[in-house]
């Protein structure tokens, strides 16, 4: 960053230094009324506790607090300001109507140890969205408690762990095809088993006859992104579940890419035994800045008596509650009843859009990512030519016959002033482009968004240093990200103290 | 690049150099290419015992963390400390950056690996996706 820009040519402030640096001793952002309690020192009630040296705290004014603070929200790019089209993260638009929602006082206000008698709406908002997810998933049982995709996968596969276990013997294997989430593996090491790798055949599918071979009493389940992460639907979903089925393996369902089929055909239908769903991808819960995440798990009814405690109920005398007599429960996986806030958002959202306007959202995600795979079709690889869904995996193989990378790419798609897509994910293909872009986007944005790829492609034939350089436009030019991973500077110090170590 | 005709090499892009009964293991360099530049490289305990096809240790690049699988079974007898502080060696010579050396168990066990040619070939193969 050249330090001796003081003012932005592109942006309001080109260099916003920290708050720390802005410093200077004395000033404050507030003035508080005299005191009419007596004054006590801190010292006399904390003894050696009290802390004497406040260390670097900024010292700053009301105003340079706001422009601070407001400056660094102008650097974000967020689905508010355009495009944001990151493959397998379904950026969808999160709408207005959740927030007026979940803003109610009686909702933004209730306590989760406020007494069942006054917390009944609060409950029925729970019980509502516990139904139509069960509906969406064509599932028997459900659990609103996990936190977030990877937390739902944990839950989910300690559930067929303490499933199996009671059945006498909980397994070794957890089989994972190579096209998985990353998230996967990691869930099966964390719940106590062992990873096998599947491999996937030459349409992006897993392959049947390796799974046969593969599948034996010693796993306990397959985990499955369905469609996968090359937005491939498994057509032979049926037969995969009956392979795991017939030794008494099950089949998990990453509901990750849920957004492309809510309406159109049901996990539970086609043999799934337990899944989870990000309802901040699927059901347009927000992703960060606003969050958190929530990752409901549903499942069959073999696995119910297994999940998280307390679940909701209907009491005798009709009124809605907690049960927490649970005994076969794993227990809980979140405090109170997961993120409530979110269960919310969810619910507006399915509700707003209901059965007709969800499967409508599904058909405008999988046109959306067909329109924009037949537009690049040509000037970028397509390495699996199987019919895609909800996204659409490119590879850099023509441009990087001229040396430009798929990350190349992607920074030179920021100077047009879209998000980058995903990049370098799945893992099974080299050199992934991986372009998710969601119901949200009109015709008009992917037509954009098509453009901007193909003037890319052409630039990388006639000028691929300009590509290589890229981002050109933005407030600071491209990072060296791997020094940043190699020599990362974890703690700001003040200059004098940073000169002198 | 050329790949050294007296190593020998994995399906999983790990090179192996056999001298009598030690043996020496690294990445290959389409293994370097196709992750990136090279942060970090996680290698065993000399002592630990490897077998063949398991974990030895994981590669991280700025793209994702990658395992690398012992080609062959034996006792680390040495590991390439240097990279610890400059995995970026990896990048510049895969085929002389060592990470592991082992006494191997059973030295003829090197003769399922591919040759240089073969490998090559498998790697050609593979390059459609």
């Amino acid at each position: 960053m050249n330090k001796k820009i003081r003012k932005a040519t592109t942006h309001i402030s080109q260099n916003e230094v920290l708050l720390f640096e802005r410093s200077s001793a004395g000033k404050k952002a507030y003035e508080l009324p005299p005191l009419d309690v007596p004054e006590v020192d801190p010292a006399t009630l904390l003894g050696a506790q009290a802390r004497q040296d406040l260390g670097h705290m900024p010292e700053v004014s009301e105003v340079e607090i706001i422009r601070h603070f407001t400056r660094l929200s102008t650097w974000n790019y967020a689905v508010d300001h355009g495009m944001y089209p990151l493959g397998s993260c379904t950026m969808k638009y999160n709408p207005r109507v959740n927030e007026v929602v979940a803003r109610l006082t009686g909702l933004a206000e209730a306590h989760p140890y406020q007494p069942e008698r006054i917390s009944q709406g609060a409950l029925r908002i729970l019980k509502m969205l516990s139904e139509q997810l069960i509906e969406i998933t064509g599932m028997d049982a459900i659990t609103l408690q996990p936190a977030a995709g990877a937390h739902g996968e944990l839950t989910g596969i300690l559930l067929v762990r303490a499933y199996l276990e009671s059945l006498g013997n909980p397994r070794k294997k957890v089989l994972i095809p190579d096209s998985a989430h990353g998230t996967n593996p990691a869930t099966a090491a964390m719940a106590g088993y062992a990873v096998e790798n599947l491999k996937s055949n030459a349409a992006g599918m897993v392959d049947i006859a390796s799974l046969v071979a593969q599948v034996n009493e010693d796993v306990a389940a397959l985990m499955l992104t369905n469609p996968n992460t090359l937005g491939v639907f498994e057509q032979e979903i049926h037969k995969i579940a009956e392979v795991l089925h017939a030794k008494g393996a099950l089949l998990y369902m990453d509901g990750a890419n849920m957004n492309a089929l809510v309406g159109k055909t049901r996990p539970g239908d086609f043999g799934v035994d337990v899944m989870h769903l990000n309802l901040h991808k699927t059901f347009s819960t927000p992703h960060g800045g606003g969050g958190p995440g929530s990752g409901p798990v549903a499942c069959k009814k073999i696995l119910e008596p297994f999940l998280p405690s307390p679940v909701v109920v209907t009491k005798p005398d009709g009124t809605l509650g907690f049960d927490y007599n649970r005994p076969k429960s794993l227990g809980r996986v979140r405090m109170f009843y997961g993120n409530f806030g979110m269960h919310i958002r969810a619910l507006a959202y399915i509700m707003a859009n209901g059965p007709d306007g969800l499967r409508q959202t599904t058909e405008d995600a999988v046109l959306n990512a067909n329109y924009i795979r037949k537009g690049l079709e040509g000037a970028y690889d397509l390495p699996y030519k199987t019919p895609t869904m909800h996204e659409v995996v490119f590879s850099d193989h023509i441009q990087s016959q001229k040396g430009i990378k798929t990350g190349d790419i992607a920074k030179r798609l920021i100077d047009y002033g879209f998000h980058p897509y995903t990049v370098s994910f799945p893992l099974v293909v080299h050199g992934a482009i991986m372009i998710e872009p969601t119901e949200s986007e009109s015709k008009e944005s992917c037509d954009m968004f098509v453009e901007a790829m193909k003037d890319i492609a052409e630039e990388v034939e006639e000028h691929p240093e300009f590509v290589l350089e890229a981002p050109h436009n933005t407030r600071i030019s491209r990072l060296d990200e791997t020094m940043a991973a190699r020599k990362p500077i974890l703690r700001w110090k003040p200059q004098s103290e940073a000169a002198g170590k | 690049m050329a790949y050294p005709v007296d190593y020998r090499y994995t399906k999983e892009h790990e090179w192996l150099k056999v001298e009598g009964n030690t043996g020496t293991i690294g990445i290959t360099d389409h293994a370097q290419e196709s992750l990136g530049d090279i942060v970090f490289v996680e290698l065993p305990k000399v002592g630990s015992e490897l077998t063949a096809g398991k974990t030895l240790g994981t590669v991280e690049s700025v793209k994702a963390v990658s395992d690398i699988f012992a080609p062959v079974s034996g006792t680390v007898t040495e590991v390439n400390e240097a990279l610890n502080t400059s995995p970026e060696q990896v990048n510049k010579d895969a085929h002389g950056a060592w990470m592991v050396k082992l006494k191997l168990k059973d030295p003829s066990e090197a003769s399922r690996l591919l040759s240089a040619a073969d490998y090559e070939k498998y790697v050609a193969a593979e390059g459609g996706h």
